[in-house]
């Protein structure tokens, strides 16, 4: 290819060869082009602000939930409304929150971290965001409506089965998270292949960042386990709606089969949301230790490890269901064990703060913050592990308090770390260091105060989802500690957003690289052009730019030319060629319509309106899909 | 020292033009194929957990007799699309229409003769009848939507190649479709032993 390069007229001179990318790539702003990007910054902004904004609501749902229980007999909601306040929250934030906005960041940074110009399928990118703006926005307005799902986040049959739970809230349940998964498996698929075939030439799979790895993992999981979701999904869509007896046992069903198709997807789905964020620690420690991550090789198999084993640990959610006790041992023991590629990531990033520099800012705080919680909710994990434990603390506030450890210290503050970090690459500008210290303190301090009580009163028997209590029961104290420190919390995570807001509107422009940082996503503009990179970046090391000779190709080598990106091998990245990229396009809004359109139509059963949805997908796709006509040579025709 | 670590230098794999799209084709077929095991497996697990008789009674085993037809018509369907895809490899786009035309008619076949069988079972029971009833009819449903895609896909596909947009340099797409249309042939296989051969075992 390189020689095909060569021979082709090239610009006289580099500026002229970026003005021409710049006339190739670049979206003159009209309301069109905002509908029809397909650039992978923009998507993964907007990744990014619409779970941000599912997250304010689902924290508000949870902000009234606290002081609904902030003190005993309280009447701020009743049962229904406390039912389904505490599903939303929870769905929201699994779903239509956590993955989306990991989803937002490895948008927006795989393609920049391996040296690539936009995803590989950058239509198939822009289709998987608004049926996820969609998904989530009908789920949501059901609680406008009042009739939101109320079954708890993991819907548990026969409660959300016929006749236990009639109305439409469970439907919005079951499509919902279909429609969703539609987003979820596009979005996977699309980042494992950018990943094995658009890697920056040189970048070997030994020198594929950390981040990168993880949402490689992350999307593995995606693949193989959504499709047990969908199934039970389904399965329960057809129970309520058609009549169907999957989970009746009257008629030969199982509930169980229920829990076991949820969790054989739910457990790994608690890996799919930290995962990612694992990756962030990982790519932001470098940056203020000013060395990299200790013991690369076995970071990454702690990350292929922990993709498998959370297979095969699903039943220790359901050690209170009365199954074979060799099963419970079973898994037990695999539960048990994948503490131990967990492990490995923490003590390599401890050791890298040992053997580093350590330079403290707030991205480092939100990361100390994040191994201080991550580890207590690890702990409780391991107690988890023990079936004779679990047993005594199921369902109690034990486990509210280990999960919020784990999801929130896991995965929230990894995530702001994350904002911060990369917000100069994001927007442009950077933060102000005095408030973003303010909102750590508040968040951790403030998180600390909700989720630890809750060890006690759940240990002093307080059940998960009861919608108040009496007085007596010695919970007051524990209760009204964990609604104080709602507040709190709430108040550092405000004052994320306005450091946010504040840095957009008048923060100072940022620099192309403000920390120093080792990937390439450093190693463009801050935000970056359209066409990411003017020259496809050579890679030598896995730090490519603390490597003199990545950034010196970068300055000197030829541009690739056109609307065009490069493929690489799939094991070595070795060059394989350059291959033109689609153009914008309105045709992966209108199929997502298309699937809103069948989704809507089987929520009201309306299924003639429901049958055009799937012609209208159909027809779009067959638009969509159309191949070009060619000459005989072009498409070469034997004579 | 540059030379050494010079990414074309260090390379040992040997070419092997898998493309975008291919990567993308398998992982759609794979996580397809999980949704096909997580029902296969919930009707295993429904099937163990029932009493010893399987289908339960009143409920006989599904005859076979139709189904090995339908079987003996849809496992040959990969064929000409794997010839069409041959052909069109050397440019040869008579080929392609030709085995494509064929695989039409076999899938079409194959759903015809689902819709005659699924006419005699729905006299014996219906998707609401009792939890194997529920399997039976998804499981078969789902296969039988598939058909129909892949269908879909192929019929766009002949179009497509009505006009002159394929040959030996550009054909990517009858790749993927391939890919798929074998995808749901060796489904059936799956869904054939473990809905109509295992409740004879």
């Amino acid at each position: 290819m390189s020689v095909e390069t060569e021979e082709q007229a090239r610009p006289a001179s580099r500026s002229e060869a970026v003005a021409a990318l710049e006339k190739d790539w670049g979206e003159r702003p009209s309301l069109r082009s905002w509908f029809s990007t397909v650039d992978h910054k923009r998507i993964g902004r907007r990744y990014m602000v619409t779970a941000g904004i599912f997250f304010i609501l689902a924290g508000t749902d949870a902000m009234i939930l606290r002081t609904q229980l902030a003190r005993p007999n309280a009447t701020v909601l009743s049962p229904e409304a406390y039912d389904q306040l505490f599903t939303m929250h929870g769905t929201a934030m699994i779903f239509l929150f956590s993955t989306p906005m990991f989803f937002g960041f490895g948008n927006f940074l795989v393609p920049l971290m391996i040296g690539a110009r936009d995803m590989a399928f950058p239509r198939l990118n822009a289709f998987g965001y608004w049926v996820f703006a969609f998904a989530g926005t009908v789920m949501f307005s059901s609680q406008l409506v009042g009739r939101a799902p109320d079954g708890g986040w993991f819907g548990y049959v026969p409660l959300t089965d016929t006749p236990y739970s009639s109305g439409i809230n469970l439907d919005v349940y079951s499509l919902g998270l279909l429609f969703l998964g539609v987003s979820t498996t596009a979005g996977a698929i699309n980042f494992i292949v950018t990943v094995v075939k658009m890697r920056a030439p040189g970048m070997s799979l030994n020198r594929v960042p950390l981040f990168v790895w993880a949402i490689v993992g992350t999307s593995f999981m995606v693949i193989f386990a959504l499709p047990a979701l969908n199934v039970a999904n389904a399965m329960l869509f057809l129970d309520r709606r058609f009549g169907a007896h999957f989970f009746d046992p009257a008629h030969g069903g199982n509930t169980l089969l229920w829990q076991h198709l949820f969790w054989i997807f739910g457990h790994p789905d608690v890996y799919i949301i930290v995962m990612p964020a694992l990756g962030i620690v990982s790519a932001v420690l470098p940056a203020f230790c000013r060395r990299g991550v200790v013991a690369y090789p076995l970071m990454v198999l702690a990350i292929v490890t922990i993709s498998i084993i959370s297979f095969g640990v699903w039943v220790h959610h359901m050690f209170a269901t009365g199954l074979p006790q060799l099963s419970y041992s079973f898994f037990s023991a695999a539960s048990t064990l994948i503490t131990i590629p967990s492990g490995i990531q923490i003590f390599a990033w401890l050791f890298t703060m040992l053997r580093g520099r350590i330079v403290v800012r707030t991205p480092f705080l939100f990361v100390v913050g994040f191994i201080v919680t991550f580890v207590l909710g690890g702990f409780t994990g391991v107690m988890f592990a023990i079936t004779a434990f679990d047993q005594q603390v199921t369902d109690s506030y034990f486990v509210v308090a280990h999960f919020h450890y784990v999801l929130f210290g896991g995965a929230v503050f990894p995530m702001i770390a994350g904002i911060y970090y990369w917000l100069p690459k994001f927007t442009g500008k950077m933060y102000a260091e005095k408030l973003s210290r303010w909102a750590f303190w508040l968040v951790f301090i403030g998180f600390n105060t909700t989720f630890m009580p809750m060890h006690v009163s759940g240990l002093l028997g307080m059940p998960r989802r009861i919608y108040t209590y009496p007085g007596d029961l010695g919970w007051d104290l524990w209760n009204l500690i964990s609604t104080i420190g709602a507040y709190v919390l709430a108040v550092g995570l405000l004052l994320v957003l306005i450091g946010v807001l504040q840095a957009i509107r008048r923060g100072r422009l940022a620099p192309d690289d403000p920390w120093g940082g080792d990937t390439l996503e450093w190693a463009t503009t801050s935000p970056p052009r359209p066409y990411n990179f003017v020259t496809v970046p050579t890679v030598h090391s896995v730090h490519p730019m603390w490597d003199e000779r990545t950034t010196a190709a970068l300055a000197t080598d030829p541009p690739l030319p056109d609307h065009q990106a490069m493929a690489t091998s799939e094991l070595d990245g070795r060059e394989e060629g350059a291959i033109e990229m689609p153009e914008a396009s309105l045709l992966p809004l209108v199929s997502a319509l298309g699937i809103l359109v069948v989704v809507l139509g089987l929520l009201w059963g309306w299924y003639w309106f429901a049958g055009a949805g799937a012609l209208l997908i159909f027809g779009t796709v067959a638009r969509w899909m159309w191949p070009p006509e060619r000459t005989p040579e072009e498409a070469g025709v034997a004579s | 020292m540059t030379a050494v670590t010079s990414p074309r230098l260090l390379s040992a794999e040997m070419p092997s033009g898998r493309t975008t799209g291919w990567w993308g084709m398998i992982l759609f077929v794979t996580t397809e194929a999980t949704v096909f095991a997580a029902m296969l497996g919930s009707y295993f697990y429904v099937r163990f957990q029932s009493g010893p008789q399987w289908p339960p009674p009143p409920l006989e085993d599904p005859k076979l007799m139709k189904v090995i037809i339908m079987t003996a018509v849809l496992l040959p369907s990969s064929v000409p699309v794997m010839w069409a895809e041959r052909g069109i490899r050397k440019g040869q786009r008579w080929r392609l229409r030709a085995g494509l035309a064929i695989t039409l008619v076999l899938g079409l076949s194959f759903l015809g003769l689902q819709a005659w069988e699924y006419s005699e079972d729905l006299k014996k029971h219906t998707l609401t009848t009792d939890a194997y009833s529920s399997l039976f009819y998804s499981i078969t449903t789902l296969h039988g939507f598939h058909v129909a895609v892949g269908l879909l896909m192929v019929g766009w596909l002949l179009a497509a190649s009505l006009r002159g947009s394929f040959g030996y340099r550009r054909h990517e797409r009858v790749r993927l479709t391939a890919i798929y249309w074998h995808f749901v042939d060796v489904v059936w296989v799956a869904i054939f032993i473990s809905l109509y051969l295992s409740p004879r075992l």
